[in-house]
């Protein structure tokens, strides 16, 4: 079988990122560990994002909503004592999943703008929530004592299996995306986008379908949270700040849309950006320090002169059949 | 009971104002261009940045507002030339990412200006006293803010509907190309009206100056409340950005200073502790659900 | 005389202050060929929308196979075999014409909440797909991206999309607007090879194709209906004459 370009590019991120936990060990740099598996539990949560906003046209402004409530689960359980990973997992699934549905069911109602700004605010209510929650530490979060246990599985202390686990859930994730967009309810999602109205003329009512869409990128975000609370190992209400929302569209288009690996590419382009302005000592402190000024900058310029993002690079179709 | 009730409506009220100011330039600038400004804020905090630093320099208020006005007002064409104008034909997935981009070069811009630290600035004695209303004693400047803010509704109301900038800003929203067809130019049009709501964001962010801190991220805050406001009163519409702004200013200052109490009478003190912020701080939120819910284009839409 | 297939009584539109449609009633039975003709801003479109379900009427209702659909929105009444064309050329332009016919196979088989198996692998959509496309001569641009297809072969797409829907009655709305004489020609003979078939909604602007594939012609002046009949009929009516006709071979 030949191999697109995009799916060679696919397999030699995802083979570098599989060495680099020995080369990190190798040079010393355990950094590169914790910059990487970053890296992939944001690309996760892009990959969900890509989900509805690439494939199904519904631009959420409001996707860090469920990092957080994933993040919220693992943590309020651990608070009250409750270490058990597939716990506290399946709760921050299953109630991502359940606010992405009322979240879902009152916008999807709404399109264009208005689809915009509602999920923007009400991510920002979620926000607000978790800052006036003393008890969880309010605005300034909390440390989480205990990660996640999988006794007799995996100890998220190692950082190495840790990293691998992470690994393999985003490996998972991408699989099961991909299928999902190949899907019949995939190509239903991707028709609304393309032609609403034509959709509506041969037979689909798509707003059922955009639910479920809504409700399952929810889900898998729900996951990405759970995981970046155990990297962090801290609590806090600036996993839902909408700038992370802000953060996570840009990796879905900085990726390209509507391809299902884009995502992966464009969290590893931004935040290794963002890392390089941040802790690259050639640059002068007035760069290091106002960083984002940088990348606002660049941020627009990719917008106004680089549409397609990274996947415009490589050939292929933009319909994710490559 | 009553005096309080009344001094938080004034401050309902006052809120009220300050996010019509910025709604209305949002608002028109959707409506006419089509376009998903996100960095409507950051012209807020330019704003309340510049008069802190020419009332510095000037020592006068009065210059400092006014030359924070000019200067806002200069900004805001500025960024419209360079950035946004090449942005009205993108989607709005284009103008959320560019404008989310400008935001983050505005914040940085202006801490590498000023710094990261709040900014304080004293209000001139001739604003800092208060007035007796009745009972109530209400702080001056805040009653001047409200006087001030619905002057400028009325004034952007007769610009609207009297004057022919107003007739091209309504018919530019309601039929872009047969405005093109009257041989209007469109892109001073357009220019025109981002100066103008740049304007008056930066005004919001000047009165604001003083009462809140003077600080980068400043405009994000009001931002997405001013979205409520957009979202309930219907985009695109002014009449709709003012009765969405007196809603929201009034639920909000009245659902923070009452629901805790509120709750603590009818339920117990350790719940209204807990819950009574959070809710406060939903309250908001939940009303624009619920206005969806009932009339998903908003209270007063645009195009009927 | 048997029921029809289907029968409007009295359908009101107005937008503002006006009646797009102002009262229309028509009745189309089973394998005949309907045209509806008039002047432009007559409300054929507006008629087409209130049909499909596309636009809700003020007032009147709508009976489809001995069901009032008046309520039922536009995707259920395609489930229950009303097929649209729109005037504008609509269809999925980033998709190839295989899949935008396998999509609106798609529709009519069952729900679509199946999240794993591929469906473009899936022979279920894809055979009957392509026996469509072949149906209507697009079987060699099966894999041609929509968006790249000639405006004639988009139209042709779209009928196909409708086909394939296995619809009961076809609306469809200017049809050969836009093509060249060969390809209108071609899209005339396509749909007469349906004729007697497929009940057919015909809005047309073109009279040539109309009194070449219309059994009846009803004529819509100013949002209302002014006269129903066979070809012959509508031709003799000294009415449909002075209103329309008539300016029509004056230009």
């Amino acid at each position: 079988m030949r191999l697109a370009p995009r799916t060679l590019a696919l397999l030699a991120l995802l083979a570098l990122l599989a060495a680099v936990p020995p080369l990190a060990a190798a040079f010393a740099q355990p950094f590169y560990l914790d910059l990487f598996r970053r890296i992939m539990i944001f690309a996760i949560a892009a990959i969900s994002l890509n989900l509805i906003l690439g494939y199904g046209g519904m631009v959420s402004f409001g996707h860090a909503a469920y990092l957080g409530i994933g993040a919220y689960a693992v943590g309020a359980l651990a608070h009250h004592g409750i270490t058990n990973g597939f716990v506290q997992w399946g709760l921050a699934i299953g109630a991502s999943a359940l606010v992405a549905l009322a979240i879902g069911a009152v916008s999807i109602r709404t399109s264009g703008i208005y689809f915009i700004m509602i999920t923007l605010a009400f991510s920002q209510m979620l926000y607000y929530l978790g800052v006036s929650i003393e008890e969880y530490g309010g605005d300034d979060g909390m440390r989480v004592k205990t990660l996640s246990q999988f006794p007799g599985l995996v100890d998220l202390a190692d950082p190495v299996a840790f990293y691998y686990l992470v690994f393999a859930l985003l490996v998972v994730v991408l699989w099961v995306t991909d299928r999902v967009v190949r899907s019949r309810f995939g190509m239903v999602i991707r028709a609304a986008k393309s032609n609403e109205a034509r959709t509506r003329a041969i037979g689909f009512s798509p707003y059922p379908y955009r639910l479920a869409a809504f409700v399952i990128a929810g889900a898998i975000c729900g996951l990405a949270g759970a995981l970046l609370v155990n990297h962090t190992a801290y609590l806090t209400p600036e996993f839902m700040n909408w700038t992370r929302s802000g953060e996570l569209m840009f990796m879905v288009i900085l990726g390209g849309t509507g391809t299902t690996a884009g995502p992966l590419f464009g969290a590893a382009a931004l935040l290794l950006l963002e890392d390089l302005l941040q802790g690259w000592r050639v640059l002068p402190p007035w760069v290091r320090d106002y960083w984002q000024l940088y990348l606002g900058v660049i941020l627009v310029l990719v917008v106004l002169f680089a549409k397609r993002g990274l996947a415009g690079l490589l050939p292929g179709g933009r319909d994710g059949d490559g | 009971m009553i005096g309080l009730v009344f001094e938080q409506a004034l401050n309902g009220l006052q809120l009220g104002v300050t996010l019509f100011l910025m709604a209305a330039g949002l608002t028109l600038v959707f409506g006419i261009m089509n376009l998903v400004n996100l960095a409507h804020g950051s012209l807020y905090m330019v704003g309340a940045y510049l008069w802190v630093a020419f009332a510095k320099l000037t020592g006068s208020y009065v210059a400092g507002v006014l030359l924070a006005l000019l200067g806002t007002l200069a900004v805001g064409i500025a960024v419209e030339l360079v950035a946004l104008r090449t942005l009205y034909e993108r989607d709005h997935l284009d103008q959320v990412l560019a404008t989310f981009g400008l935001i983050l070069f505005f914040n940085e811009l202006v801490a590498m200006i000023w710094g990261r630290a709040a900014l304080y600035a004293a209000l001139p004695a001739w604003l800092s006293g208060h007035v007796e209303l009745g009972e109530l004693r209400y702080p001056l400047y805040r009653l001047a803010i409200i006087l001030v803010g619905l002057a400028v509704a009325a004034l952007l109301w007769w610009v609207v509907v009297r004057t022919r900038l107003g007739m091209l800003i309504r018919a530019g929203a309601s039929n872009r190309t047969m405005v093109a067809a009257l041989g209007v130019n469109i892109r001073l049009l357009y220019t025109v009206v981002f100066g103008f709501g740049a304007a008056l964001a930066g005004l919001a962010g000047i009165m604001a100056g003083p009462i809140y801190s003077v600080q980068p991220g400043m405009g994000e805050l009001i931002l997405i409340q001013v979205f409520v406001v957009i979202v309930i009163g219907g985009i695109g519409s002014i009449r709709g950005a003012l009765a969405g702004a007196l809603i929201v200013g009034m639920v909000d200052t009245l659902g923070r200073a009452f629901l805790k109490p509120l709750l603590a009478t009818f339920w117990s003190p350790v719940v209204a502790d807990t819950a009574g912020p959070a809710l406060a701080s939903m309250l908001i939120y939940m009303l624009m659900a619920a206005v969806l819910a009932l009339r998903p284009e908003g209270l007063f839409p645009a195009r009927a | 005389m048997a029921e029809p297939l289907l029968a409007a009584r009295g359908l009101r539109k107005s937008f503002g202050a006006l009646a797009a449609t102002d009262g229309v009633d028509l009745e189309v039975f089973e394998g005949e060929t309907h045209a509806i003709i008039g002047p432009n801003g007559a409300g054929k479109t507006t008629l087409i929308s209130q049909l499909s379900g596309r636009l809700r009427p003020d007032t009147g209702r709508i009976v489809f196979a001995g069901e009032d659909v008046t309520l039922l929105a536009e995707p259920a009444r395609a489930r229950k075999g009303l097929a649209r064309s729109f005037q504008v050329t609509s269809i999925y332009r980033e998709f190839t014409a295989l899949d935008n016919v396998a999509l609106a196979v798609q529709a009519h088989a069952g729900h679509s909440f199946r999240f794993w198996r591929d469906a473009r692998r899936e022979r279920a959509l894809r055979e009957p797909a392509l026996a469509v496309l072949e149906e209507v001569g697009l079987a060699e641009r099966a894999d041609v991206l929509a968006a790249n297809l000639a405006h004639g072969e988009q139209r042709q797409l779209e009928i196909a999309m409708a086909l394939a829907t296995r619809p009961r009655l076809l609306l469809l709305d200017e049809p050969v607007a836009g093509m060249g004489i060969e390809e209108s020609q071609r899209m005339v003979k396509f749909l007469g090879s349906l004729k007697g078939r497929k009940t057919m909604i015909l809005v047309e602007h073109d009279m040539d194709a109309v009194f070449t594939l219309a059994d009846r012609i009803s004529v819509l002046v100013y949002g209302r209906i002014i006269a129903t009949g066979t070809p012959e009929e509508i031709r003799a009516n000294p009415e449909v004459r002075a209103a329309y006709l008539g300016e029509d071979e004056a230009c």
